[in-house]
């Protein structure tokens, strides 16, 4: 019972040998039923989970007692949210690779599974150290989907993804070494450890801009973005759903669990520089996923658009925004997953995800047009669908934070829909600018995926306290913490 | 002291067994001698004695650095079984490289400075016949030639180093030394820093730090790849054991004197190791600069001489000495079947051996220093240190340092995951003996995990 999120962070791992040992016609299957079982532990997980109680299920071992390291791991509500969301994405991702060619599909399930692994240790670790480990963890499983699996100009782009991650963590691994020795004798790196030291205002800067550099990077937030649409483009699509739909939310965890409580002061000074980048990136990706040609690469740079608003949601520190924050990083995740998995049934049949060469599937394929649309509302945010609950809340407090940062904030709000509706036309309605026949009916597991991305998303939209709820608590915790502060 | 009598007469043996005709069994005595000796060194945890008049002490620290000299010669061992299979001089090699480590033990016990050039001559003259073991290769020539010249004068610094500090101190022995260091600090001869300087210089030579490295990528690149592995494990180990040991014992009290010089030594070192690798098309180069720049993190832990830096370096020393181990053993059978070292040649691996080119990657990803493979806990470990001596300039280079790194590890990377250039499919023969990189792959994750095992040792 106690060890219950232990055993959700090892289950991956362990379905990970599993999968590297059977044969490699069935990996697919065990992978996917292994993703499965995690996902029923973390329903369990959420029908036991008490939001009063702040952090619970503590697993706690020494690792390195030399240094102050140990295994400390527990979660609360905002922890719950994100392991949620890892473990309903996983099973969606792995099922979307059936009937899809994949070489060496042993290595590629055992990946994704320490991806698994790695992004569940980073949303449950309450130890700085382990925290960079797995942080660090989840980019080499990632590194090699996108290397091995990826496009034609996988190598060059990798290896800039690569070293711009690894530049932003090793900053981290800076400021979180520095915390390390700002902590009284017997240094430790332990989470409550760092909330409560007094830092300086010089120091809570160092802190403050060392950490942030890799939570920027990997959200990605204005101007540190360049990586993120050639990777999305470029890496397999099973990457790029765990890249937008789960990894890059471990930058926004970081934000609310790490950087928020321990460099408060730094928030108040430096908070309106980074909402003010956030905000340059919404608008400036809003404009350019206008212009884009291809749906792969305009999903990509509407992701920017959208994580820059939840960025902004985050520095402006109100309750509001952070629950909302919270709830759009799960929305977008959803969303993210199912315009990605839109692009593969598109590139799987007509080889191509240029608007200009499709059309008039709509007529042919009702269930596939039924099920965009409802993402495509979902992500840009109409009333009963996911997205507005978590950006009407965001919006809100921006303008309540600084009114003409809110009205160009607002802009996403105009521009969402122009590109998204743009590219719906392209691709569902109006004449096809190929032989609709040859676009063969959605399989049992793609309309499985669409139908139950579809489920979720007017879930989120209809009966959104269910989740709210559960986090309320915690995130009333993470302010009385950084206000304490 | 009876691993080097052990290890002492297991060279002796190897020695002899071509004029007395049991070259058959010398590959196996020589293992059991090591294991014999490893034995014996490990016994000796806890025990503080000295030998033959005061030269040679034994203590954990010489226990620590001993057993990691034997052990990475075992490994070695077992690596290179079939590069001495010529006929003629598998005997002499065997017993050339326990001599150089008998050699290396005695730099890691010594207490008297007399001792500790004895045993850095026995390390370098074995090592200064194994560079040009290659006969018949005229890099291999050139590789024994500039080693030898650049050794002999390292030496003669070295023994000018002694003799001064002698002048200045009258004792060889390193504790009446430190002793006299404290009661005369103020009274302490120019010639005094002068003779530390040249020690400095002649010992760091031994470790290529710049800007004494001038032979390390040409000697590394032209020697035999197993003698070069030997170098840049064992050999390096026995560098930065005598080093750790002269500094932080004999001449602590003056620290403030030459912990900036290593502070300045191992920066340059990490630059310039770190920015030449990147422009090298040889694989084998490039490790040989990498190992360059391996040396400058290393040095970190003299420039913030303390508590943890002794237990950052032998952390270091062990994950960088397992991982080079593992990627030269299969640079070594790279080079046998295909001829080539170049770092394209190694396309197509995945393809063909997928498990063989995962364990290279793991080796490869522990010496870029990622977590969270041992590589990443030695620069770890290294940057605490340096933090807590406050050398945060030091932390920042050798942190932009490891990117640098990452940029050209992960060129190898990438090669072994791409497809071959042309249809060759299979570069090597299946048979071949990969053990090592196995282990060492193996080894590269579990020391990460739980790096606590090697954390703590002196």
């Amino acid at each position: 019972m106690n060890n219950m999120l232990l055993i959700i962070l090892l289950l991956p791992l362990v379905s990970m040998v599993l999968s590297l040992l059977t044969p490699k016609e069935t990996t697919a299957k065990v992978a996917f039923v292994m993703s499965l079982l995690s996902t029923a532990f973390t329903f369990y997980l959420f029908s036991v989970f008490v939001p009063e109680s702040g952090m619970q299920f503590i697993v706690s071992f020494p690792w390195i007692p030399s240094l102050g390291i140990t295994f400390k791991l527990g979660m609360d509500g905002i922890s719950l949210m994100l392991i949620v969301l890892t473990n309903i994405l996983t099973p969606l991702i792995l099922l979307s690779s059936f009937n899809r060619k994949i070489e060496n599909p042993k290595l590629f399930y055992a990946l994704i599974q320490l991806m698994q692994f790695a992004m569940l240790g980073v949303f449950v670790a309450l130890d700085g150290f382990l925290f960079y480990i797995f942080w660090e963890l989840a980019l080499l499983p990632i590194y090699f989907i996108a290397l091995l699996w990826g496009g034609k100009d996988r190598i060059r782009i990798t290896l800039k993804f690569f070293i711009y991650t690894i530049t932003g963590s090793l900053f981290m691994l800076v400021g979180l070494i520095y915390l390390y020795l700002q902590t009284p004798d017997n240094h430790t790196f332990d989470i409550n450890a760092f909330y409560q030291l007094q830092l300086n205002a010089s120091q809570q800067a160092f802190v403050f801009w060392t950490i942030f550099v890799a939570f920027a990077v990997k959200i990605p937030i204005f101007p540190l973005h360049s990586w993120q649409p050639d990777t999305y483009v470029d890496a397999p699509t099973q990457g790029t759903m765990l890249l937008s739909g789960i990894m890059l939310k471990m930058g926004l965890y970081g934000i609310l669990r790490w950087l928020l409580p321990i460099a408060p002061g730094a928030v108040d000074e430096y908070g309106f520089t980074v909402i003010v980048l956030c905000v340059i990136g919404v608008v400036y990706a809003s404009c350019i996923a206008i212009i884009q040609k291809d749906f792969k690469r305009l999903v990509a740079y509407a992701s920017i658009a959208h994580v820059g608003l939840i960025a902004a949601g985050l520095f402006t520190l109100r309750q509001e925004a952070l629950e909302g924050s919270l709830f759009q990083m799960l929305s977008h995740g959803i969303n993210a997953v199912g315009l990605f998995f839109i692009v593969d049934i598109l590139r799987h049949r007509m080889k191509t995800s240029t608007l200009a060469e499709l059309g008039g599937i709509a007529g042919v394929q009702p269930f596939f047009a039924i099920s965009f649309m409802i993402i495509l509302l979902g992500t840009i945010a109409l009333p009963l669908f996911n997205g507005f609950v978590g950006e009407f809340l965001i919006m809100t407090k921006i303008f309540d934070y600084h009114v003409w940062i809110g009205s160009v904030a607002a802009l996403a709000i105009i521009l969402g829909p122009v590109y998204m509706f743009r590219s719906y036309q392209a691709i569902m309605l109006g004449d096809s600018h190929f032989d609709t026949n040859t676009f063969t009916p959605l399989t049992l597991s793609e309309k499985a995926i669409l139908g139950i991305i579809s489920f979720l998303v007017l879930l989120g939209g209809i009966y959104p306290s269910l989740l709210m709820d559960v986090a309320r608590p915690s995130v009333q915790q993470l302010l009385n913490l950084i206000s304490a502060g | 002291m009876n691993t080097i009598v052990i290890l002492s007469i297991t060279g002796i043996a190897a020695m002899l067994s071509d004029v007395f005709k049991f070259k058959k069994i010398i590959y196996a005595l020589s293992i059991l001698g090591l294991l014999t000796a490893l034995v014996f060194s490990i016994r000796d945890w806890g025990l503080f004695a000295s030998y033959f008049n005061n030269m040679v002490q034994t203590d954990n620290y010489a226990v620590v650095f001993t057993s990691m000299l034997i052990g990475f010669t075992t490994l070695w061992f077992m690596m290179s079984a079939d590069f001495f299979k010529s006929p003629s001089s598998e005997g002499e090699h065997f017993a050339l490289i326990i001599f150089a480590l008998t050699g290396g033990v005695m730099m890691t016990n010594f207490s008297n400075l007399s001792m500790l050039f004895i045993g850095l001559e026995i390390l370098s003259i074995a090592l200064y016949i194994l560079a040009g073991s290659n006969k018949s290769n005229l890099k291999s020539n050139e590789a024994a030639l500039k080693y030898f010249m650049m050794g002999a004068f390292a030496t003669g610094f070295l023994l000018m180093g002694i003799a001064l500090i002698y002048g200045a101190t009258a004792s060889f022995n390193i504790q009446a030394i430190a002793d006299y260091i404290t009661q005369n600090q103020s009274t302490l001869p120019l010639y005094f820093y002068a003779g530390i300087i040249m020690m400095l210089i002649g010992l760091t030579f031994k470790i290529s730090a710049v800007p004494f490295h001038f032979w390390a990528p040409d000697v590394y690149d032209g020697s035999p790849t197993p003698v070069t592995t030997f170098m840049m494990s064992v050999v390096k180990i026995a560098g930065f054991a005598a080093l750790y040991r002269l500094f932080t014992s004999c001449f602590i009290a003056v620290d403030n004197f030459w912990t900036p010089i290593f502070a300045g030594m191992s920066a340059l070192t990490m630059l310039l190791g770190n920015i030449t690798a990147v422009s090298q098309t040889s694989f084998k180069r490039m490790l040989a600069y990498s190992s360059v720049a391996h040396a400058g993190y290393m040095l970190m832990s003299l420039a913030s001489p303390g508590a943890t830096s002794g237990n950052a370096l032998v952390y270091y020393l062990i994950a960088y000495s397992i991982a080079v181990m593992g990627v030269m053993n299969f640079l070594f059978h790279l080079h046998k079947t295909t001829g080539k070292e170049d770092i394209q040649s190694v396309r197509g691996l995945f393809r063909a051996h997928p498990l063989t080119a995962i364990m290279l990657s793991i080796c490869i990803l522990s010496m870029a220093g990622i977590p969270p493979m041992a590589g990443f806990f030695g620069k770890y470990f290294m940057f605490i240190s340096a933090l807590n001596a406050n050398l945060v300039w030091l932390v920042i280079i050798a942190v932009l340092c490891s990117l640098v790194g990452i940029f050209y590890y992960f060129r190898v990377i990438i090669a072994v995951f791409q497809d071959a250039e042309h249809e060759q499919p299979v570069f090597y023969n299946k048979t071949s003996n990969l053990t090592v990189l196995y282990i060492c792959g193996v080894l590269s994750i579990l020391i990460g995990i739980a790096p606590q095992i090697f954390a703590n040792l002196l």
